[in-house]
Protein backbone atom coordinates (compact mmCIF):
# COMPACT_ATOMS: atom_id res chain seq x y z
CA UNK A 1 0.00 0.00 0.00
CA UNK A 2 1.62 3.69 -0.83
CA UNK A 3 0.78 6.60 0.87
CA UNK A 4 -0.53 6.82 4.24
CA UNK A 5 -3.68 8.56 4.65
CA UNK A 6 -6.91 7.37 4.86
CA UNK A 7 -10.52 8.92 4.81
CA UNK A 8 -10.22 8.29 8.46
CA UNK A 9 -7.08 10.31 9.51
CA UNK A 10 -7.21 12.82 7.07
CA UNK A 11 -7.97 15.58 9.88
CA UNK A 12 -5.12 14.80 11.64
CA UNK A 13 -3.00 16.14 9.15
CA UNK A 14 -5.25 19.00 7.80
CA UNK A 15 -3.78 22.42 8.58
CA UNK A 16 -0.40 21.21 8.59
CA UNK A 17 0.36 21.84 4.69
CA UNK A 18 0.69 25.14 3.01
CA UNK A 19 -1.09 26.39 -0.32
CA UNK A 20 -1.31 23.92 -3.01
CA UNK A 21 2.73 24.26 -3.57
CA UNK A 22 3.99 21.04 -5.95
CA UNK A 23 5.29 19.89 -2.54
CA UNK A 24 2.34 19.12 -2.17
CA UNK A 25 0.33 18.15 -5.24
CA UNK A 26 3.80 15.28 -5.72
CA UNK A 27 2.77 12.29 -3.91
CA UNK A 28 5.97 10.92 -2.10
CA UNK A 29 5.60 8.00 -4.37
CA UNK A 30 5.75 9.90 -7.30
CA UNK A 31 8.70 9.90 -9.81
CA UNK A 32 9.75 13.54 -10.77
CA UNK A 33 7.45 15.75 -13.21
CA UNK A 34 6.06 16.93 -16.61
CA UNK A 35 5.20 20.14 -17.85
CA UNK A 36 2.41 19.82 -20.01
CA UNK A 37 0.97 22.60 -22.31
CA UNK A 38 -2.00 23.40 -20.80
CA UNK A 39 -2.44 27.22 -21.46
CA UNK A 40 -2.66 28.67 -18.35
CA UNK A 41 -1.82 25.99 -15.76
CA UNK A 42 -1.80 24.30 -13.51
CA UNK A 43 0.57 22.52 -16.04
CA UNK A 44 2.64 20.66 -14.04
CA UNK A 45 1.88 16.83 -12.97
CA UNK A 46 4.07 14.06 -11.44
CA UNK A 47 5.09 11.41 -13.13
CA UNK A 48 4.77 7.78 -11.30
CA UNK A 49 5.79 4.62 -12.11
CA UNK A 50 2.75 3.67 -8.22
CA UNK A 51 0.37 1.71 -10.47
CA UNK A 52 0.34 -2.18 -10.91
CA UNK A 53 1.92 -3.14 -13.97
CA UNK A 54 2.06 0.31 -15.15
CA UNK A 55 5.57 2.27 -15.95
CA UNK A 56 5.70 6.06 -15.96
CA UNK A 57 2.60 7.73 -16.58
CA UNK A 58 0.92 10.88 -15.82
CA UNK A 59 -0.63 11.27 -12.96
CA UNK A 60 -3.56 13.34 -13.45
CA UNK A 61 -5.71 11.34 -10.40
CA UNK A 62 -5.03 9.07 -8.10
CA UNK A 63 -8.55 8.02 -7.10
CA UNK A 64 -10.07 6.73 -9.24
CA UNK A 65 -6.88 6.62 -11.10
CA UNK A 66 -6.43 9.00 -14.53
CA UNK A 67 -3.11 8.24 -15.67
CA UNK A 68 -1.81 9.90 -19.21
CA UNK A 69 1.01 8.67 -21.75
CA UNK A 70 3.30 10.21 -21.83
CA UNK A 71 3.56 11.78 -25.45
CA UNK A 72 7.55 10.43 -26.32
CA UNK A 73 6.10 6.90 -25.80
CA UNK A 74 4.02 7.59 -29.62
CA UNK A 75 7.59 8.01 -31.32
CA UNK A 76 8.40 4.54 -30.28
CA UNK A 77 6.28 2.52 -32.50
CA UNK A 78 2.45 2.47 -33.58
CA UNK A 79 1.01 -0.04 -30.76
CA UNK A 80 1.44 1.37 -27.16
CA UNK A 81 2.81 -1.28 -25.40
CA UNK A 82 0.54 -2.33 -22.15
CA UNK A 83 2.18 -1.32 -19.63
CA UNK A 84 2.18 2.87 -20.85
CA UNK A 85 -1.33 2.29 -22.14
CA UNK A 86 -3.62 5.48 -20.42
CA UNK A 87 -5.91 4.77 -17.82
CA UNK A 88 -9.65 6.26 -17.30
CA UNK A 89 -12.24 5.56 -14.85
CA UNK A 90 -15.19 6.88 -13.75
CA UNK A 91 -16.35 5.70 -10.20
CA UNK A 92 -13.84 4.81 -7.44
CA UNK A 93 -15.12 1.07 -6.49
CA UNK A 94 -13.09 -0.59 -9.13
CA UNK A 95 -12.60 -4.33 -8.31
CA UNK A 96 -8.84 -4.88 -7.07
CA UNK A 97 -9.28 -8.75 -7.33
CA UNK A 98 -10.85 -10.58 -10.40
CA UNK A 99 -10.62 -14.46 -10.13
CA UNK A 100 -10.21 -15.90 -13.74
CA UNK A 101 -11.59 -19.11 -12.37
CA UNK A 102 -15.61 -17.51 -11.24
CA UNK A 103 -15.68 -14.73 -13.10
CA UNK A 104 -18.96 -14.43 -15.38
CA UNK A 105 -20.00 -12.82 -18.31
CA UNK A 106 -23.72 -12.96 -18.47
CA UNK A 107 -25.43 -11.55 -21.48
CA UNK A 108 -29.30 -11.18 -20.31
CA UNK A 109 -32.45 -9.31 -21.55
CA UNK A 110 -34.21 -9.18 -24.92
CA UNK A 111 -33.12 -12.63 -25.68
CA UNK A 112 -33.96 -16.67 -25.95
CA UNK A 113 -31.73 -17.70 -23.38
CA UNK A 114 -29.59 -16.29 -20.89
CA UNK A 115 -25.98 -16.87 -20.53
CA UNK A 116 -23.26 -16.86 -18.04
CA UNK A 117 -20.01 -17.54 -19.44
CA UNK A 118 -16.83 -18.64 -18.22
CA UNK A 119 -13.21 -17.07 -19.53
CA UNK A 120 -12.59 -20.47 -20.85
CA UNK A 121 -15.61 -20.68 -22.32
CA UNK A 122 -15.36 -17.11 -24.19
CA UNK A 123 -12.09 -18.16 -25.08
CA UNK A 124 -13.30 -21.18 -27.28
CA UNK A 125 -15.44 -19.41 -29.44
CA UNK A 126 -13.66 -18.01 -32.51
CA UNK A 127 -10.79 -16.03 -32.27
CA UNK A 128 -11.05 -12.26 -33.54
CA UNK A 129 -8.24 -9.70 -34.01
CA UNK A 130 -8.40 -6.35 -34.78
CA UNK A 131 -5.88 -3.24 -34.33
CA UNK A 132 -7.84 -0.34 -33.04
CA UNK A 133 -7.50 2.93 -31.74
CA UNK A 134 -8.45 3.39 -27.88
CA UNK A 135 -9.43 7.35 -27.33
CA UNK A 136 -10.81 9.12 -24.53
CA UNK A 137 -13.43 11.41 -25.63
CA UNK A 138 -11.82 14.03 -23.89
CA UNK A 139 -8.15 13.43 -25.41
CA UNK A 140 -6.47 16.86 -25.34
CA UNK A 141 -9.33 18.62 -23.11
CA UNK A 142 -6.73 20.76 -21.17
CA UNK A 143 -5.24 22.19 -24.80
CA UNK A 144 -9.48 23.74 -25.45
CA UNK A 145 -9.50 27.62 -25.21
CA UNK A 146 -10.81 28.94 -23.43
CA UNK A 147 -10.41 26.35 -21.08
CA UNK A 148 -13.27 24.09 -19.61
CA UNK A 149 -13.59 21.44 -16.63
CA UNK A 150 -13.11 17.81 -16.62
CA UNK A 151 -9.71 15.64 -16.82
CA UNK A 152 -6.55 18.16 -18.26
CA UNK A 153 -5.62 15.71 -19.99
CA UNK A 154 -3.09 16.88 -23.05
CA UNK A 155 -2.69 14.35 -25.89
CA UNK A 156 -2.13 11.17 -24.30
CA UNK A 157 -5.17 9.53 -23.37
CA UNK A 158 -5.27 7.57 -26.46
CA UNK A 159 -3.52 4.15 -27.41
CA UNK A 160 -3.35 1.64 -30.48
CA UNK A 161 -3.43 -1.77 -29.31
CA UNK A 162 -3.98 -5.19 -31.11
CA UNK A 163 -7.23 -6.56 -29.68
CA UNK A 164 -7.75 -9.98 -29.27
CA UNK A 165 -11.33 -11.68 -28.40
CA UNK A 166 -14.20 -12.54 -29.84
CA UNK A 167 -16.69 -10.76 -32.11
CA UNK A 168 -19.66 -9.68 -30.06
CA UNK A 169 -22.11 -10.60 -33.06
CA UNK A 170 -20.70 -14.47 -32.22
CA UNK A 171 -21.91 -13.89 -28.20
CA UNK A 172 -25.52 -12.31 -29.18
CA UNK A 173 -25.99 -15.14 -31.67
CA UNK A 174 -25.60 -17.77 -28.95
CA UNK A 175 -27.78 -15.93 -26.69
CA UNK A 176 -30.24 -15.44 -29.85
CA UNK A 177 -31.60 -12.26 -29.97
CA UNK A 178 -35.29 -11.46 -29.87
CA UNK A 179 -37.54 -9.66 -32.61
CA UNK A 180 -37.70 -6.09 -31.22
CA UNK A 181 -34.29 -5.51 -29.53
CA UNK A 182 -32.69 -2.23 -30.55
CA UNK A 183 -29.81 -1.69 -28.37
CA UNK A 184 -26.85 -3.26 -26.45
CA UNK A 185 -26.32 -1.93 -23.16
CA UNK A 186 -22.51 -2.71 -21.68
CA UNK A 187 -21.97 -2.59 -17.94
CA UNK A 188 -18.36 -3.49 -16.22
CA UNK A 189 -17.88 -4.59 -12.39
CA UNK A 190 -16.64 -1.02 -11.23
CA UNK A 191 -19.76 0.66 -9.11
CA UNK A 192 -20.22 4.34 -7.96
CA UNK A 193 -19.12 4.75 -4.39
CA UNK A 194 -22.62 5.92 -3.19
CA UNK A 195 -25.53 3.51 -3.91
CA UNK A 196 -28.00 5.18 -5.72
CA UNK A 197 -25.49 7.18 -8.28
CA UNK A 198 -25.71 5.98 -11.80
CA UNK A 199 -23.47 3.44 -12.46
CA UNK A 200 -21.75 3.29 -15.72
CA UNK A 201 -23.46 2.22 -18.20
CA UNK A 202 -23.12 2.67 -22.69
CA UNK A 203 -25.32 1.54 -25.14
CA UNK A 204 -25.13 0.71 -28.77
CA UNK A 205 -27.19 0.16 -31.70
CA UNK A 206 -28.08 -3.40 -32.69
CA UNK A 207 -26.67 -3.28 -35.97
CA UNK A 208 -23.99 -1.73 -34.42
CA UNK A 209 -23.10 -4.06 -31.99
CA UNK A 210 -23.56 -6.96 -34.86
CA UNK A 211 -21.64 -5.75 -37.15
CA UNK A 212 -18.87 -8.51 -37.17
CA UNK A 213 -15.98 -5.62 -36.05
CA UNK A 214 -17.23 -4.67 -32.64
CA UNK A 215 -15.83 -7.24 -29.54
CA UNK A 216 -15.46 -8.29 -26.67
CA UNK A 217 -11.33 -8.61 -25.82
CA UNK A 218 -9.72 -10.86 -23.72
CA UNK A 219 -5.77 -9.60 -24.38
CA UNK A 220 -4.11 -6.55 -25.89
CA UNK A 221 -0.35 -6.93 -27.60
CA UNK A 222 -0.83 -10.45 -27.30
CA UNK A 223 -1.10 -10.71 -23.33
CA UNK A 224 -3.97 -10.52 -21.05
CA UNK A 225 -5.28 -6.96 -20.34
CA UNK A 226 -3.96 -5.34 -17.07
CA UNK A 227 -6.81 -5.11 -14.78
CA UNK A 228 -6.38 -1.13 -14.91
CA UNK A 229 -7.16 -1.59 -18.39
CA UNK A 230 -10.27 -3.83 -17.83
CA UNK A 231 -9.08 -7.15 -16.91
CA UNK A 232 -10.23 -9.84 -18.13
CA UNK A 233 -12.87 -8.56 -20.65
CA UNK A 234 -13.41 -5.26 -22.23
CA UNK A 235 -15.45 -4.05 -24.86
CA UNK A 236 -13.68 -2.64 -28.71
CA UNK A 237 -15.91 -0.66 -30.51
CA UNK A 238 -13.60 0.30 -33.84
CA UNK A 239 -13.25 3.85 -34.53
CA UNK A 240 -15.75 4.89 -31.63
CA UNK A 241 -14.55 7.14 -28.57
CA UNK A 242 -13.24 5.46 -25.81
CA UNK A 243 -16.49 5.75 -23.54
CA UNK A 244 -18.33 2.86 -25.16
CA UNK A 245 -15.59 0.69 -24.80
CA UNK A 246 -16.41 -0.70 -21.20
CA UNK A 247 -14.32 -1.91 -19.02
CA UNK A 248 -14.40 -5.21 -16.96
CA UNK A 249 -17.24 -6.01 -19.21
CA UNK A 250 -19.50 -8.43 -16.71
CA UNK A 251 -23.12 -7.58 -18.52
CA UNK A 252 -24.37 -7.20 -21.81
CA UNK A 253 -28.01 -6.43 -21.66
CA UNK A 254 -30.15 -6.83 -25.08
CA UNK A 255 -33.09 -4.00 -24.60
CA UNK A 256 -36.35 -3.05 -26.40
CA UNK A 257 -36.39 0.50 -26.20
CA UNK A 258 -33.61 2.73 -26.24
CA UNK A 259 -31.20 3.54 -23.28
CA UNK A 260 -32.58 6.40 -21.26
CA UNK A 261 -29.94 5.98 -18.53
CA UNK A 262 -27.95 9.20 -17.34
CA UNK A 263 -24.56 8.04 -19.16
CA UNK A 264 -26.53 8.03 -22.70
CA UNK A 265 -29.05 10.77 -22.09
CA UNK A 266 -27.43 13.27 -20.71
CA UNK A 267 -23.62 12.48 -19.94
CA UNK A 268 -21.21 12.28 -23.03
CA UNK A 269 -23.57 14.22 -25.26
CA UNK A 270 -22.06 16.22 -28.36
CA UNK A 271 -23.15 19.42 -30.10
CA UNK A 272 -25.12 17.77 -32.88
CA UNK A 273 -23.13 19.86 -36.00
CA UNK A 274 -20.12 18.96 -37.82
CA UNK A 275 -16.63 18.30 -35.76
CA UNK A 276 -18.78 18.89 -32.81
CA UNK A 277 -17.47 22.40 -33.40
CA UNK A 278 -19.06 25.36 -31.67
CA UNK A 279 -18.03 28.78 -30.47
CA UNK A 280 -18.07 29.82 -27.03
CA UNK A 281 -21.54 30.54 -25.50
CA UNK A 282 -23.08 29.58 -28.03
CA UNK A 283 -26.64 27.61 -27.83
CA UNK A 284 -30.05 26.43 -29.50
CA UNK A 285 -27.89 23.48 -31.08
CA UNK A 286 -29.44 19.85 -30.63
CA UNK A 287 -26.77 16.78 -29.13
CA UNK A 288 -26.31 13.12 -29.71
CA UNK A 289 -24.53 10.45 -28.15
CA UNK A 290 -20.40 11.04 -28.77
CA UNK A 291 -20.02 8.44 -31.38
CA UNK A 292 -17.65 8.09 -34.67
CA UNK A 293 -13.67 9.36 -33.90
CA UNK A 294 -12.66 11.94 -36.30
CA UNK A 295 -8.89 12.40 -38.19
CA UNK A 296 -5.76 13.04 -36.51
CA UNK A 297 -1.85 13.38 -36.88
CA UNK A 298 1.03 14.72 -34.25
CA UNK A 299 4.80 15.08 -34.87
CA UNK A 300 6.72 12.73 -32.27
CA UNK A 301 10.03 12.64 -33.34
CA UNK A 302 10.07 17.13 -32.69
CA UNK A 303 8.80 18.52 -29.39
CA UNK A 304 7.99 22.19 -28.86
CA UNK A 305 10.68 24.12 -28.47
CA UNK A 306 13.46 21.65 -29.87
CA UNK A 307 16.71 22.92 -31.44
CA UNK A 308 17.63 21.92 -34.59
CA UNK A 309 20.55 22.95 -37.42
CA UNK A 310 19.79 25.42 -39.87
CA UNK A 311 20.58 24.84 -43.25
CA UNK A 312 19.94 20.52 -43.05
CA UNK A 313 16.88 19.38 -44.17
CA UNK A 314 14.29 18.46 -41.03
CA UNK A 315 13.07 15.00 -40.77
CA UNK A 316 9.68 15.20 -39.56
CA UNK A 317 8.12 11.93 -38.20
CA UNK A 318 4.64 10.90 -36.18
CA UNK A 319 1.49 9.10 -35.99
CA UNK A 320 -1.93 8.93 -37.57
CA UNK A 321 -5.03 7.64 -37.94
CA UNK A 322 -8.57 7.79 -39.78
CA UNK A 323 -11.01 7.69 -36.89
CA UNK A 324 -13.77 5.77 -38.27
CA UNK A 325 -11.82 4.32 -41.12
CA UNK A 326 -8.53 4.79 -42.51
CA UNK A 327 -5.98 6.71 -43.16
CA UNK A 328 -5.86 8.30 -46.86
CA UNK A 329 -3.18 10.54 -46.85
CA UNK A 330 -1.29 12.90 -44.00
CA UNK A 331 0.46 16.20 -45.08
CA UNK A 332 2.75 18.27 -43.47
CA UNK A 333 3.38 22.34 -44.21
CA UNK A 334 6.03 24.58 -42.60
CA UNK A 335 4.74 27.47 -43.52
CA UNK A 336 1.27 27.94 -41.54
CA UNK A 337 -0.56 26.03 -44.29
CA UNK A 338 0.43 27.96 -47.56
CA UNK A 339 1.96 24.52 -48.96
CA UNK A 340 1.62 21.04 -47.75
CA UNK A 341 4.00 18.27 -49.02
CA UNK A 342 2.71 14.61 -48.82
CA UNK A 343 4.09 12.34 -46.07
CA UNK A 344 5.92 8.70 -46.93
CA UNK A 345 2.76 6.13 -44.91
CA UNK A 346 4.00 3.16 -43.00
CA UNK A 347 2.72 0.12 -42.65
CA UNK A 348 -0.68 -0.06 -42.74
CA UNK A 349 -2.10 -2.30 -39.76
CA UNK A 350 -5.49 -1.94 -40.30
CA UNK A 351 -8.03 0.70 -40.77
CA UNK A 352 -8.43 1.87 -37.33
CA UNK A 353 -5.37 1.66 -35.89
CA UNK A 354 -2.22 4.19 -35.59
CA UNK A 355 -0.22 5.03 -39.16
CA UNK A 356 3.25 6.31 -38.86
CA UNK A 357 4.09 8.84 -41.19
CA UNK A 358 7.65 10.39 -42.20
CA UNK A 359 8.79 13.57 -43.93
CA UNK A 360 11.43 16.27 -44.38
CA UNK A 361 11.23 19.65 -44.60
CA UNK A 362 13.68 21.43 -46.50
CA UNK A 363 16.64 23.08 -45.05
CA UNK A 364 15.71 25.94 -43.04
CA UNK A 365 17.17 29.34 -42.52
CA UNK A 366 18.02 29.89 -38.63
CA UNK A 367 15.07 31.32 -36.78
CA UNK A 368 12.15 29.87 -35.32
CA UNK A 369 9.90 27.59 -37.34
CA UNK A 370 6.32 25.34 -37.23
CA UNK A 371 5.59 22.71 -38.60
CA UNK A 372 1.92 21.39 -39.08
CA UNK A 373 0.63 18.07 -40.13
CA UNK A 374 -2.66 17.03 -41.35
CA UNK A 375 -4.40 13.71 -41.46
CA UNK A 376 -7.21 12.90 -44.48
CA UNK A 377 -9.16 9.74 -43.82
CA UNK A 378 -10.54 7.73 -46.56
CA UNK A 379 -13.92 9.16 -46.13
CA UNK A 380 -12.36 11.89 -47.51
CA UNK A 381 -12.46 13.86 -44.02
CA UNK A 382 -9.51 16.41 -43.18
CA UNK A 383 -8.37 18.10 -39.77
CA UNK A 384 -10.09 21.38 -39.88
CA UNK A 385 -6.92 24.34 -39.75
CA UNK A 386 -8.24 25.65 -36.43
CA UNK A 387 -9.28 24.40 -32.49
CA UNK A 388 -12.31 22.59 -32.00
CA UNK A 389 -14.06 24.02 -28.98
CA UNK A 390 -16.60 22.75 -27.09
CA UNK A 391 -18.51 23.00 -23.49
CA UNK A 392 -17.09 19.35 -22.67
CA UNK A 393 -13.96 19.24 -23.96
CA UNK A 394 -14.72 16.47 -27.01
CA UNK A 395 -13.41 15.82 -30.34
CA UNK A 396 -10.71 17.85 -30.65
CA UNK A 397 -8.80 17.11 -33.95
CA UNK A 398 -7.33 20.22 -35.26
CA UNK A 399 -4.36 20.57 -36.87
CA UNK A 400 -1.44 20.16 -34.53
CA UNK A 401 1.76 22.41 -34.62
CA UNK A 402 4.73 22.04 -33.04
CA UNK A 403 7.27 25.07 -33.00
CA UNK A 404 11.45 24.51 -33.30
CA UNK A 405 14.31 26.55 -33.20
CA UNK A 406 17.02 26.39 -36.36
CA UNK A 407 20.43 27.89 -35.56
CA UNK B 1 6.56 -2.81 -35.75
CA UNK B 2 6.09 -6.45 -35.71
CA UNK B 3 2.95 -7.82 -34.26
CA UNK B 4 3.28 -9.11 -30.85
CA UNK B 5 2.67 -12.68 -30.39
CA UNK B 6 2.21 -14.41 -26.91
CA UNK B 7 5.40 -16.02 -26.10
CA UNK B 8 4.26 -19.58 -26.48
CA UNK B 9 3.84 -18.56 -29.99
CA UNK B 10 7.02 -16.83 -30.48
CA UNK B 11 8.76 -20.22 -28.88
CA UNK B 12 6.42 -22.35 -31.10
CA UNK B 13 7.25 -20.30 -34.11
CA UNK B 14 10.86 -20.84 -33.23
CA UNK B 15 10.77 -24.54 -32.94
CA UNK B 16 8.77 -25.94 -35.45
CA UNK B 17 10.24 -26.85 -38.83
CA UNK B 18 6.42 -26.78 -40.54
CA UNK B 19 5.94 -23.04 -39.61
CA UNK B 20 6.47 -21.83 -43.26
CA UNK B 21 4.08 -24.71 -44.62
CA UNK B 22 1.02 -23.71 -42.07
CA UNK B 23 0.42 -21.48 -38.79
CA UNK B 24 -0.53 -23.09 -36.02
CA UNK B 25 -3.84 -23.07 -34.45
CA UNK B 26 -3.66 -20.46 -31.80
CA UNK B 27 -3.97 -21.84 -28.69
CA UNK B 28 -7.06 -21.01 -26.32
CA UNK B 29 -5.79 -18.08 -24.14
CA UNK B 30 -5.18 -18.60 -20.81
CA UNK B 31 -5.81 -16.68 -17.69
CA UNK B 32 -4.29 -15.29 -14.72
CA UNK B 33 -6.07 -14.34 -11.79
CA UNK B 34 -5.22 -11.08 -11.05
CA UNK B 35 -5.01 -8.72 -7.49
CA UNK B 36 -3.49 -5.26 -7.12
CA UNK B 37 -2.85 -2.70 -4.64
CA UNK B 38 -4.25 0.54 -5.74
CA UNK B 39 -1.92 3.90 -4.76
CA UNK B 40 -3.60 6.20 -2.70
CA UNK B 41 -3.17 9.83 -2.36
CA UNK B 42 -2.36 12.25 0.47
CA UNK B 43 -3.34 15.13 -0.94
CA UNK B 44 -5.91 17.50 0.87
CA UNK B 45 -7.35 20.82 -0.08
CA UNK B 46 -5.16 23.92 0.83
CA UNK B 47 -6.08 25.47 4.09
CA UNK B 48 -8.61 28.39 3.37
CA UNK B 49 -12.41 29.03 4.50
CA UNK B 50 -13.95 26.22 4.05
CA UNK B 51 -11.26 23.76 3.30
CA UNK B 52 -12.71 21.66 5.91
CA UNK B 53 -15.82 21.11 3.95
CA UNK B 54 -14.31 20.28 1.16
CA UNK B 55 -12.03 17.93 2.61
CA UNK B 56 -14.70 16.00 4.49
CA UNK B 57 -16.67 15.95 1.52
CA UNK B 58 -15.06 15.75 -1.93
CA UNK B 59 -12.04 12.99 -1.19
CA UNK B 60 -14.35 9.86 -0.80
CA UNK B 61 -14.97 9.38 -4.12
CA UNK B 62 -11.85 11.15 -5.73
CA UNK B 63 -8.80 12.41 -5.00
CA UNK B 64 -7.76 16.29 -4.53
CA UNK B 65 -5.65 16.15 -7.59
CA UNK B 66 -8.40 16.18 -9.70
CA UNK B 67 -9.84 19.51 -8.48
CA UNK B 68 -6.48 21.14 -7.97
CA UNK B 69 -5.78 20.90 -11.27
CA UNK B 70 -8.56 22.30 -12.82
CA UNK B 71 -8.23 25.74 -14.85
CA UNK B 72 -9.50 28.72 -13.07
CA UNK B 73 -12.61 28.26 -13.45
CA UNK B 74 -15.66 30.85 -12.70
CA UNK B 75 -18.38 31.02 -9.88
CA UNK B 76 -20.97 29.50 -12.19
CA UNK B 77 -18.97 26.73 -13.15
CA UNK B 78 -18.25 25.59 -10.41
CA UNK B 79 -21.60 25.54 -8.68
CA UNK B 80 -22.71 23.62 -11.84
CA UNK B 81 -19.59 21.15 -10.38
CA UNK B 82 -20.90 21.07 -7.48
CA UNK B 83 -24.55 20.62 -8.26
CA UNK B 84 -23.72 17.92 -10.60
CA UNK B 85 -21.83 15.87 -7.92
CA UNK B 86 -24.73 16.28 -5.46
CA UNK B 87 -27.74 15.68 -7.29
CA UNK B 88 -26.74 13.88 -10.32
CA UNK B 89 -24.02 11.74 -8.56
CA UNK B 90 -25.23 11.83 -5.03
CA UNK B 91 -22.50 13.14 -3.23
CA UNK B 92 -24.20 13.30 0.18
CA UNK B 93 -23.29 16.97 1.00
CA UNK B 94 -25.00 18.93 3.36
CA UNK B 95 -26.72 21.57 1.76
CA UNK B 96 -25.25 23.65 4.22
CA UNK B 97 -21.56 23.14 3.10
CA UNK B 98 -23.08 23.86 -0.56
CA UNK B 99 -22.08 27.21 -1.24
CA UNK B 100 -19.19 27.12 1.34
CA UNK B 101 -17.91 24.38 -1.13
CA UNK B 102 -18.40 26.12 -4.06
CA UNK B 103 -16.94 29.31 -2.53
CA UNK B 104 -13.97 27.68 -1.16
CA UNK B 105 -13.12 26.31 -5.11
CA UNK B 106 -13.86 29.48 -6.63
CA UNK B 107 -11.44 31.15 -4.66
CA UNK B 108 -8.70 28.69 -5.72
CA UNK B 109 -6.20 30.16 -7.66
CA UNK B 110 -4.60 27.69 -9.71
CA UNK B 111 -0.86 27.80 -9.70
CA UNK B 112 1.46 26.26 -12.05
Amino acid sequence: MHGLDRPTNRRLVLGGLGLGSLGAAIPAWAAGSVKLPLPGGPDERALTTAFPSKGEMILQRTHPPLLETPFSVFDEGVFTPNDRFYVRWHWASIPTEVDAGTFRLKVRGHVDKELSLSLDAIAGLPRFEIAAVNQCSGNSRGLFEPRVPGAQWANGSMGNARWTGVRLKDVLEKAGVKAGAVQVRFNGLDEPVVDDAPDFKKSLDLDHANNGEVMIAYAMNGEQLPLLNGFPLRLVVPGWYSTYWVKMLSDIEVLDKPDDGYWMKTAYRIPDVPGANIKPGQTGFKTVPINRMVPRSFVTNLTEGAKLAAGTPVAIRGIAFGGDCGVKAVEFSGDGGATWFPAQLGADEGPYSFRRFEGSLPALAAGTHTVRVRCTNTNGVAQPMGRVWNGAGFMQNGIEAVSFQAA
Amino acid sequence: MNPIYPAALIAALALSPLVALAAPAPEPMRFTSQSIAMPTSDRIFPDGPGAEAVNNNCLACHSAGMVLTQPKLTKAQWTETVNKMVHVYKAPVDQADVQTIVDYLTALKPTP
